[in-house]
């Protein structure tokens, strides 16, 4: 080092300052995501190992200190409860099958309808776009509310159906299952169309031309060009809506029935009615793996064969 | 395509005890297994405005960085005015910068973009503002001072980006394509206007470009680079008139290349028996090889002459037939086929204006350059 | 093909109606006179006096703001500092992992975040007594972890937008790397800080289901209270808050639509 002309060794030592900032400017969030997000999963897996008791927290320590010995019992009886009782298996695929069907719901309005936007004159497509954006940026609880307005057995559809006289006794929508999905389409509808809009404004139209001109009518040339082009949007569309009704919590508790059965509501329950912390959190723990998991593990190779295509 | 600047004090590189403002010892950059610039060393002088030139990926914006301080050298030397610039950040150089996209602040005025450099030195607020607009009076852009980027054009773009790299008076001036976002008619206006603001500042400048016309334009000397390596470093007229293999004939402008071998090597003269012209080619000078060596001759096509008729005495001859005509207005240039099958281009300046070309598709010519025209290429 | 094919219209209309018109009852029946909020009973401004006198209410608005406040600022600051890392720096050992830390909240079901959150804040009081019972600072905490990940994603996109050359020219006038942050790195990506602000605000404001994990009896927020009182029926002060909601809502978007599209202008001239 003491060869070295002065300027370069400053250099050096503005170098490993500067390496030390580094490492400030990375811990700032690193440190912050461990102890708010992923120790906190570690804590979880650790109380669904423990069983219920009346105290506080109301769940038995699994490390004991006892006769100079640590003693670990770890129990494993919540996972087995989960299996045993029908309910949360129901509940698993239940909240499966309610958002695999709203996504379509969802796909089947929000595609025509992202295409008549990407299609429409500049100006008129952002008004269209904002429309599409602004109940986003509105309570989404209070849109959910607006449904039972709507839906109740004196509510404003059956209201009007039977002030038309197509109906003479009331449907029954609210508290069923119905009313979630259409809780759930309404409310994640601007997650769908965005995205496919971002795809579709994109689609050069010389391609749709190049389709007609070789001969292929208007429906033709949407399902073998328009749609496969739009691929990619339609995948990151029925992610945005699919990932945040799988874990839903309000929408079934509001517009559901007692036999609509989402492992959000199952978890919530648990945990504030039941105030079972240990059953809550193996439902987590099983949840993460059964559904979270995969979920990311899809994104990543979605984002992954993206990035390989550009 | 002159040496635009005067070369009465100026020819450095032809003074062996000139010492070079600018050294570049042995410099190889690798990125992972990927070299991209390898073993290459320069002497830089003091006003010069030296173009390192280049197809895309050849290395050349690399070495540029490399000067700037953005990327380190994996092994070799960099030298600037006697400083080793070894552990030197940018901020620390004695280097300014204009970046191919002018990289101008799109949150600052043309102002502040200018006087950023100053601020940084800490200069007072009075020379600052002397500076700035000395600067934009330079480079004709008084009034524009208060604009954003996004309300200038192009031109002027480029002009301010000009400005904030020379604001500071570097030692080096660092330019990445300057002229390239530019369209054809402003380039060639502001090419000139570039040498006369390196001119009444005597910065030393290195230009990057894979534009010929421009390096031809711009420099005092250029350096022709390809895959990581210098092939060739000389003034345009050395470039042009005298490549060295045949990358840098076929690169700068437009060549005929005949293949042959050496069939007598004088002492002032070489003939090259080439199989592809048909024809005992001769070439006015010497080279060091031995008789039956694979070589080649570089022949210009504006230097080849076509006739119908005879074309007295020039030391080579062929016929052939012409293929294509493209008239470019200012000249025509013709492909010909030779009886053996190989083609041929001939650019003849358009002398006279006529409706009607003299020359036709499938007209026999008589074509020949004379001795001086044609450069033999070893590599 | 310009022309649209009537099928999209159709859809294009039953869609924006469906969207639409659930809002638009909220707000025509919060001025019903009626304590049934679907029967018209004439028109009145009643519930939104009603609305004023509800400390309840109140409160619990006053508690949201500052909450969302606090933590869109934080997430701003932390989503930024994620983002510069994971774009900016070459390789370091823990990239992959911030980088999943980061990404994850937005695919993780909020039961599992709050849950997570409120067992990792009793864990942690009973080891070393902080943060000392739950309330409006353990919602500022869970709210701006995942509402760092939602502005990460727009700081992000930004960032890999973003020429580097200016920032490269900056370090080349002189300027070292922490000032080049501050002078050129932050004003560039200053609209995409913005946008990550509002949404992190919004998703704040907005969110029960974590709120109602992490806080303590002292402190509701304004959805917790909202669904207690829509979980017992429909009840018209609700409607009219929801259109007060709505209408700030709207006059917000059509400001920054405005704002948007005029500096759009300014920049094409």
């Amino acid at each position: 080092m003491s060869s070295l002309p002065l300027g370069s060794r400053i250099g050096a030592l503005l170098g490993r300052m500067g390496l030390k900032g580094r490492v400030l400017v990375i811990a700032i969030p690193t440190v912050w995501l461990l102890i708010f997000f992923l120790i906190p999963f570690l804590v979880v897996a650790k109380i669904s190992f423990s069983v219920a008791a009346i105290a506080r927290p109301p769940y038995l320590p699994i490390v004991e200190w006892v006769d100079g010995f640590f003693r670990i019992s770890l129990n494993f009886g919540n996972y087995l409860f989960l299996l045993e009782d029908p309910l949360y298996v129901a509940a698993y695929l239940g909240s499966v099958k309610i958002a695999g069907v709203s996504t379509l719901i969802a796909l089947l309005i929000g595609y025509p309808m992202a295409y008549l936007i990407a299609r429409s004159e500049p100006d008129r497509r952002n008004l269209l776009l904002m429309l599409v954006v602004l109940p986003f940026w509105t309570s989404f609880l209070l849109r959910v509310y607006a449904w039972i307005g709507f839906l109740k057995g004196n509510g404003v559809i059956n209201n009007l159906l039977i002030g038309i006289g197509i109906i003479d006794e009331p449907l029954v929508m609210l508290q069923t299952d119905f009313a979630v999905y259409v809780g759930i389409v309404y409310t994640y509808l601007p997650f769908m169309i965005l995205p496919l809009y971002a795809n579709l404004v994109k689609l050069d139209e010389a391609y749709l031309e190049a389709s007609a001109d070789l001969g292929a009518r208007p429906i033709t040339t949407f399902f073998t060009v328009t749609l496969p082009l739009s691929l990619s949007g339609i995948i990151a569309g029925c992610m945005l809506v699919f990932i945040p009704a799988v874990g839903e919590f309000v929408i079934p508790a509001l517009l559901g029935g007692p036999d609509t059965l989402m492992i959000g509501q199952v978890l919530w329950n648990e945990f504030f009615s039941n105030r079972d912390w240990p059953i809550a959190s193996a439902v987590a723990i099983v949840m993460l793996f059964v559904l979270v998991i995969p979920i990311m593990l899809l994104r990543w190779a979605q984002s992954a064969s993206e990035g390989e295509n550009q | 395509m002159s040496e635009a600047i005067s070369m009465s004090d100026a020819r450095p590189w032809a003074d062996p005890t000139a010492a070079p403002f600018l050294q570049i010892k042995n410099v190889t950059k690798k990125f992972g297994d990927f070299t991209s610039v390898y073993d290459v060393s320069l002497d830089i002088y003091k006003g010069e405005i030296f173009c390192l030139l280049g197809g895309s990926g050849c290395g050349k914006s690399t070495l540029l960085r490399m000067l700037s301080g953005f990327e380190t050298p994996t092994s070799g030397q960099i030298i600037i005015d006697g400083q080793d610039q070894a552990g030197i950040a940018p901020y620390d150089r004695p280097t300014n910068m204009m970046f191919q996209s002018y990289a101008l602040f799109p949150h600052m005025t043309v102002e502040k973009n200018i006087a950023y450099g100053l601020k940084r030195d800490g200069l007072p607020k009075a020379e600052i503002a002397k500076r700035v607009s000395d600067i934009l009076s330079l480079v004709q852009m008084d009034g524009f001072a208060k604009r954003k980027p996004n309300q200038l054009s192009g031109g002027q773009r480029q002009r301010v980006a000009l400005a904030r790299s020379l604001v500071k008076k570097p030692k080096l001036l660092l330019l990445d394509e300057p002229l390239g976002a530019l369209d054809k008619k402003l380039r060639e206006e502001t090419q000139f206007e570039l040498i006369k603001i390196q001119e009444s500042l005597g910065v030393t400048f290195v230009v990057v470009t894979h534009d010929q016309e421009e390096a031809m334009t711009l420099s005092s000397r250029i350096g022709v680079m390809t895959a990581g390596e210098i092939v060739q470093v000389g003034t345009p007229r050395e470039i042009y008139e005298y490549p060295r293999n045949r990358f840098v004939a076929d690169f700068i402008g437009s060549v005929n290349i005949f293949e042959g071998r050496i069939a007598e090597d004088g002492e002032s003269h070489v003939i090259v028996a080439s199989h592809e012209a048909g024809l005992d080619i001769y070439v006015p000078h010497s080279i060091s090889g031995v008789i039956g060596q694979k070589v080649a001759v570089a022949v210009r096509p504006e230097k080849v002459q076509i006739s119908k008729g005879d074309l007295g005495n020039l030391r080579n001859k062929l016929t052939g037939t012409i293929d294509e005509i493209a008239y470019m207005g200012d000249a025509s240039v013709y492909q010909i086929r030779l009886d053996n099958g190989k083609r041929l281009r001939v650019t003849q300046t358009n002398l006279t204006r006529s409706e009607e070309s003299t020359l036709n598709y499938g007209d026999r010519v008589n074509l020949g350059w004379d001795g001086s025209a044609g450069v033999v290429v070893t590599s | 093909m310009k022309r649209k094919s009537r099928f999209l219209m159709i859809v294009g209309i039953l869609g924006f109606t469906f969207l639409y018109a659930p809002i638009l009852s909220l707000v025509i029946f919060s001025f019903n006179e009626s304590q049934l909020v679907t029967v018209w009973g004439g028109f009145s401004t009643k519930w939104y006096g009603e609305l004023f006198r509800d400390p309840q209410i109140l409160d619990a608005a006053w508690v949201s703001v500052r909450i969302a406040l606090a933590s869109a600022t934080l997430s701003v600051v932390i989503g930024t500092v994620a983002s510069f890392v994971l774009i900016r720096f070459q390789r370091f050992r823990s990239k992959t992992l911030l980088s999943m830390m980061i990404t994850a909240p937005l695919v993780m079901p909020e039961v599992i975040i709050g849950l997570s959150l409120l067992l990792m804040f009793v864990a942690m009081e009973g080891l070393i007594g902080w943060p000392g019972g739950r309330g409006i600072l353990t919602i500022i905490i869970a709210h701006s972890t995942f509402g760092a990940a939602y502005a990460a994603v727009i700081i992000q996109s930004r960032l890999v937008d973003m020429d580097l050359s200016i920032e490269e020219a900056a370090l080349d006038l002189g300027a070292r790397p922490v000032r080049v942050f501050f002078d050129v790195t932050l004003p560039v990506i200053a609209p995409a800080l913005m946008s990550g602000w509002l949404l992190a605000f919004t998703l704040s404001l907005d969110d029960l289901v974590i709120a109602s994990f992490v806080s303590g009896p002292g402190a509701s927020t304004l959805p917790m209270v909202i669904f207690s009182k829509v979980r017992l029926g429909v009840s018209p002060d609700v409607n009219a808050l929801a259109a007060i909601i709505i209408g700030v809502a709207s006059l917000g978007i059509i400001v920054a639509a405005l704002q948007v599209n005029r500096s759009n202008k300014m920049s094409q001239s």
